[in-house]
């Protein structure tokens, strides 16, 4: 079993939804896009009110290079083009469509036939992947195409497939994973024919045997996919340890994992990319499992974009004496602010935290127990980081690091004196990361 | 829908449940069987002793709180209560009261408040006023009752000297080690091992403070780190001497289990905030702990050196955090 070394902890892993079949969500009313589904600059929409849409049909376009096409998810007509608030509360650009019937663009493959072969070359996939506007779905929303855009002088050793899932109650990359683990390995397939690559390795942690088992007895078809167990152990699905843990490279600090020949992708993400090269289905459903320690049902969804988040939860219900609920993970995941947003691409999850649990402990004094220091998968020192950052001093928080911060919070979950770490170094990285680029300039 | 309100915070949104109040209960519990044992070979003035060294730190920490400070009370954080129990089992069991509220005043007015509190006290408090009691009542301070697994009142405690004050007079008179550790005053191995010799009342049983000691590990409120290098190097230093010199140095195992190495190593280096934060400095801080220990044990003026150690090597922690950090990812291919 394979892990990497430094730090990291263990939660508790509350995969309550893994016996969950992913079910489909019924196609909403009307679904509301935001222009910003990815990291990076938002992309451009090209309909007006009034406009008839198809499923899978371009309605903002990439105009930069880190940037992602988005698709309408529905079929319909454009209500209108006009800021809405997200979840976090601030407005953004969006594409709101009222649903009329599931009329499908023609170029899409909506049959269910499993395609196994690929015949698109190395340049087709990576223009194929963008064009669906396919980001990477373990949580960063990153555009996978960009990726695969490979200086000429770096070589690409290993596809890296993140099928850790190491963040507590999620599990679509688990169900996905059961489901539709063939699909996956073909996109993997065409991940190696992108990025010329001998080798892809897929990491899936030991509290998921059934997927591992699976992957595995599949993965002995392909002689360039190998399916490796890792511990359990969050951030085991965090890129760089990831990375460590499959291959024992280090990336460098500062440096991307092309540096040591990787690429890594999320599985479901791989899943995206089987459908956008071999079915030409853009990316226009998300996986959310909705979860929580007294959720009423367990569900992992396969979700229109656009969806309202607030219908969805009168579907499920919110369970009595909910503080708090998280979209993402419950150590890397965001708060919602605001329940009448609507669902974005990588959205994994919507999780219920009880009240009790959802208010912060009272802060007290740090005692230098080191917990923090044990725990960050980076080798940092968080209490340091915490009170350079608290000072203001970015000089010294450069020196000791702030910018290799992954924001994992593993320094915060185990610090029992309940100090806000990660809240402070996040300050802090924004901070110093400002007075880097002013100084470059 | 009905409304109501939900609270937003960064993530992550779940915490261990670890807290400074459990930490400080753990330490607790895990001092009660060396404390049972202490009973057991020095009778009712154990519990005499310890109730009013750990009242005293107490009730000085809340004076001090809240008449002093007029800040927040924090005395059932645990912390003032384990200072007074380490203080206690670092002091003869027949040690005149008064001297034992002297001490308890000092280890939390000097030793920890006069310093900002919990978390920012650079020595360890029970140390800081063992060392300071020693110094200004050496008499007192270095003269031990003979444990006896009996229960007796105070009256009529024997006093004696401990095993390590034995062997450097014993030395210094120009005896053969052989002949001092085979000597009626000395208890042998077994006895060591369970208690049954002269010292501070909370030192001298291994297999106790061991199972304490474990507890901690298991409840990971210490690492091995400190311990282990600090009782390896004790053992490493002392085995070097006696393999060069067995007339003249002691056995390894008989430093290891005298003294107060096993408590020191166990529960006073270990101290969260007065030992290193990253687990290479908690090497470095017990390995420095053990040497200096075995310097003054066998070339110092004082037959005992743990509270020593660890008090300098506690002066040396804020250097020993800056030269000894955690490995970055990332960063060693760099170089």
């Amino acid at each position: 079993m394979k892990t990497f070394k430094i730090g990291g902890i263990h939660p508790e892993e509350n995969k309550l939804a893994k016996e969950e079949a992913i079910e489909v969500f019924p196609i909403p009313k009307q679904v509301t896009l935001f222009v910003t589904q990815h990291l990076g600059a938002p992309s451009t929409p090209i309909v007006q009110a009034g406009d008839k849409v198809k499923v899978g049909q371009l309605v903002a376009t990439a105009q930069t290079l880190v940037c992602a096409n988005l698709h309408s998810p529905v079929s319909g007509t454009v209500v209108k083009v006009e800021p809405v608030p997200d979840m976090t509360g601030y407005r953004k650009l969006a594409i709101t469509i009222d649903v009329e019937d599931d009329i499908w663009e023609e170029t899409i493959d909506t049959t269910s036939e499993i395609r196994k072969e690929i015949t698109l070359t190395k340049p087709e996939i990576i223009e194929r992947i963008k064009a669906c506007g396919v980001v990477g779905l373990g949580g960063a929303c990153f555009p996978t195409h960009v990726k695969y855009m490979v200086p000429p002088e770096k070589k690409v050793d290993y596809i890296i497939v993140n099928g850790a899932e190491c963040e507590p109650y999620i599990t679509t990359d688990h169900r996905i994973m059961l489901e539709n683990g063939e699909e996956c390995l073909i996109g993997v397939q065409a991940l190696l024919i992108a990025s010329g690559a001998p080798e892809a390795r897929i990491g899936i942690e030991a509290n998921k045997p059934d997927a591992f088992e699976h992957l595995q007895r599949l993965a002995s078809q392909y002689p360039n996919i190998k399916v490796f167990k890792l511990k359990t152990k969050y951030p085991q699905g965090a890129e760089k340890q990831l990375i460590k843990s499959l291959t024992g490279r280090e990336v460098p600090n500062g440096k991307l994992p092309i540096e040591v020949g990787c690429i890594v992708n999320n599985i479901t993400t791989t899943y995206a990319i089987y459908e956008a090269v071999q079915k030409n289905k853009p990316l226009i459903e998300t996986y959310t499992t909705i979860s929580g320690k007294r959720a009423k049902t367990l569900k992992n969804y396969k979700i229109r974009l656009g969806t309202s988040i607030s219908e969805v939860l009168s579907t499920v219900g919110i369970p009595e004496n909910t503080g708090k609920i998280v979209s993402g993970g419950p150590m890397m995941g965001k708060a919602i602010a605001n329940i009448n947003s609507y669902f974005v691409k990588g959205m994994s999850s919507l999780l219920f935290i009880d009240e009790s649990e959802s208010k912060r402990g009272v802060v007290e004094e740090c005692i230098r127990c080191g917990k923090c220091v044990t725990a960050c998968p980076m080798g940092l020192e968080p209490y340091l980081l915490y009170a350079l950052a608290t000072r203001a001093d970015y000089e010294e928080c450069e020196k000791h690091g702030i910018m290799n911060c992954i924001e994992c919070g593993s320094c915060q979950y185990g610090c029992p004196a309940f100090r806000p770490l990660l809240d402070m170094i996040r300050v802090g990285k924004n901070k110093t990361g400002y007075m880097i680029r002013t100084r470059n300039k | 829908m009905n409304e109501r309100l939900l609270q937003v915070s960064g993530s992550p949104h779940i915490h261990s449940g670890e807290s400074v109040k459990k930490i400080m209960w753990s330490v607790i519990i895990a001092l009660i069987p060396a404390f049972l044992v202490s009973i057991f070979y020095f009778g009712i003035p154990v519990i005499i002793l310890t109730f009013v060294a750990v009242a005293s730190c107490v009730v000085i920490e809340y004076l001090i709180q809240k008449y002093l400070l007029k800040g927040e009370i924090t005395i059932w954080d645990g912390s003032a209560i384990i200072t007074g129990l380490l203080l206690a089992f670092n002091l003869p069991a027949n040690l005149p009261l008064w001297m034992v509220v002297i001490g308890a005043a000092f280890a939390i007015g000097i030793g920890k408040m006069a310093f900002g509190g919990l978390g920012k006290n650079l020595f360890n408090p029970a140390l800081a006023a063992r060392v300071f009691l020693l110094i200004s009542f050496p008499v007192q301070m270095t003269t031990y009752p003979i444990a006896k697994p009996i229960f007796h009142l105070g009256a009529d405690i024997i006093t004696g000297p401990t095993p390590l004050g034995i062997l450097k007079e014993g030395v210094k008179n120009g005896q053969p080690v052989d002949s001092i550790m085979h000597s009626t005053q000395m208890p042998d191995y077994i006895n060591m091992l369970f208690g049954q010799m002269g010292g501070s009342f909370g030192e001298v049983s291994a297999i106790a403070i061991a199972i304490g000691a474990i507890f901690l590990l298991i409840r990971k409120v210490i690492t091995w780190h400190i311990p282990v290098s600090f009782l390896l190097s004790v053992f490493l230093f002392a085995g070097i001497f006696h393999w060069v010199d067995p007339t003249m140095y002691a056995n390894p195992f008989f430093h290891l289990l005298t003294g107060g190495v096993m408590l020191g190593a166990c529960f006073m280096a270990t101290d969260m905030v007065t030992s290193p934060i990253s687990p290479r400095g908690m090497i470095v801080f017990g390995l420095g702990c053990g040497i200096i220990t075995m310097v003054i044990r066998l070339f110092g003026a004082y037959p005992e050196g743990v509270s020593f150690a660890i008090l300098i090597m506690n002066s040396l922690v804020p250097l020993i955090n800056k030269g000894f950090k955690p490995k970055v990812f990332g960063v060693a291919k760099q170089k």
